[in-house]
């Protein structure tokens, strides 16, 4: 964990006259699995958004790989947006089979072959479905397709919004699999927002809480969980924090 | 009654050349007013769909006005300004049609259609997921793959703004009937063709003409219902 993916310094943005982020400093290791934890409207969506350079910040640096993305300039570059790529919080999922979303982003890069998809089917458990359109797909299938369609991708960097959230701890247990062999096998970085601090605790190597767009704290996992050096942390660790 | 519609049918099938000229006539000009309608309207309707930028109300606001616009009233408007001495007519340049022509007809008609599919296909656009175009973009969609994506996504929508748009001018009599004027072998269509046998009395005519306007805008929806069909299918 030395080379840093991601380096945020002073990082702002605000949508009209309100700061939904304003971080000092963070830096994502290349090769970690980061989990953002907060309450709901905390900003972590926004972050992720922002990681994944699809908005602009406000003010700010933010550099991904090294390059100074603050400026907007890497919504055109597309080799660098294609390093990454983001699971959204609800699956926006198209109108068509199964197959066909989760081939969608390898067609974008004129990627016509099908091995992919059918092994991450396989092993999200979506292969019967795969004719299905998604329409008709429950709550959990879609999650899963959502990510189905950003796994088959490789990219070195995965941010994941509530992979698991509304999930049956069977469909928990299949993507918590997926994400670990991810990180472990291939070394990919991932930062994960989840409402489920189990979760984090179980995946993540540090975890970082956001509050009303700040960051509180930012420690490995264990010391998070266990011993947190803000008392905000502890509260809301304990569960007993008022928003 | 029964037997003008006996006559009617006798009409259409052994068709003469007057008959059959009409049917082209209205063909064509619906043909290629709805074609261009479509090339205007879509882009359009997408780009006030998913830009932002000052005076959109306002064009929006025109829009839908436009996509209720009494097609008398843009019958006159053309012909205000094609007539020899309106603003138009006067440049006398060669790509600006006469009064009188079907190239005036298919300007008529392209007013009045093209709002309506701007509008149906910006509502389209309107209902799909805010969010949508962002997750396109972190599966590493350029902005031109997305843009298609979403088209297809909201291809119900824009095929019943084709749909809307073909209906508002096939029908359509009172705007030909003031820039086309109606002439026989040149600008005669089959709503115009409608009311004069109707003036002149022969209802066999009149009638024949009405069923074959019917079955020619059957014939069409039905082809747009199967695409839409199939679109809803995939
Ligand atoms: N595009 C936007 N325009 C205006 N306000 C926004 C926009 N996106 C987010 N916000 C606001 O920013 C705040 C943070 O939203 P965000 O979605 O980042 O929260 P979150 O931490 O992900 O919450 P949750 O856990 O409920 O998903 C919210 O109050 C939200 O209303
Ligand atoms: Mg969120």
């Amino acid at each position: 964990m030395s080379e840093s993916v991601y380096q945020l310094n002073t990082l702002v943005k605000r949508y009209d006259s309100r700061t939904v982020v304003a971080l000092d400093s963070l830096t994502v290791y290349r090769g970690e699995i980061l989990a953002l934890v907060g309450p709901s409207g905390a900003g972590k969506s926004t972050l992720l958004r922002l990681l994944g350079l699809l908005e602009a910040p406000t003010s700010g640096s933010l550099q991904f790989f090294g390059r100074e993305v603050a400026n907007g300039s890497a919504q055109a570059d597309l080799e660098l947006r294609r390093r990454l790529t983001m699971v959204f919080q609800r699956p926006l999922l198209l109108n068509r089979s199964v197959q066909a979303n989760i081939a969608y982003g390898l067609r974008l890069r004129g990627d016509k072959s099908n091995g992919k998809v059918a092994s991450a089917m396989e092993q999200l458990g979506l292969s019967h479905l795969a004719r299905q359109n998604t329409r008709v797909l429950s709550g959990g299938e879609a999650q899963r397709v959502s990510l189905a369609r950003a796994m088959v991708l490789d990219t070195e960097v995965l941010l994941l919004d509530e992979p698991t959230a509304n999930l049956d701890p069977y469909n928990v247990n299949l993507i918590e699999t997926a994400v670990r062999k991810m990180n472990a096998e291939q070394s990919k970085t991932i930062v994960l927002v989840t409402h489920n601090i189990f979760q984090a605790h179980r995946l993540a190597q540090r975890t970082a809480l956001l509050l009303d767009g700040r960051l509180v704290e930012v420690s490995p996992s264990d010391v998070f969980f266990t011993a947190p050096a803000d008392p905000r942390t502890a509260a809301f660790v304990r569960g007993d924090m008022v928003y | 009654m029964l037997k003008g519609l006996l006559d009617s049918i006798v009409l259409i099938f052994t068709g003469d050349s007057a008959l059959t000229n009409i049917i082209l006539v209205s063909l064509r000009v619906t043909g290629i007013s709805l074609l261009i309608s479509t090339l205007i309207g879509i882009p359009l309707g997408i780009f006030l769909g998913l830009k932002r930028f000052i005076g959109k109300r306002l064009v929006i606001a025109l829009l839908y006005t436009g996509m209720g616009f009494p097609p008398v009233v843009v019958g006159l408007f053309v012909y205000l300004m094609l007539s020899r001495a309106g603003p138009l007519g006067q440049l006398g340049w060669s790509f600006i049609p006469h009064l009188y022509t079907t190239g005036a007809m298919v300007v008529a008609q392209i007013i009045i259609s093209f709002p309506l599919v701007a509008g149906f296909t910006m509502s389209a656009v309107l209902s799909l997921d805010s969010q949508l175009r962002l997750q396109l973009h972190a599966l590493g969609a350029t902005p031109r793959q997305a843009l298609w994506t979403m088209l297809v996504e909201a291809r119900v929508g824009v095929l019943i703004s084709i749909i809307a748009g073909f209906g508002s001018i096939i029908s359509e009599v009172g705007a030909v009937m003031m820039v086309g004027g109606n002439i026989e072998n040149a600008t005669r269509t089959l709503t115009t063709a409608i009311v004069l046998e109707t003036r002149k009395g022969d209802f066999s005519m009149a009638m024949a003409l009405g069923i074959i306007l019917l079955t020619i805008s059957f014939i069409v929806n039905v082809a747009m219902l199967r695409l839409q069909g199939k679109a809803l299918d995939q």
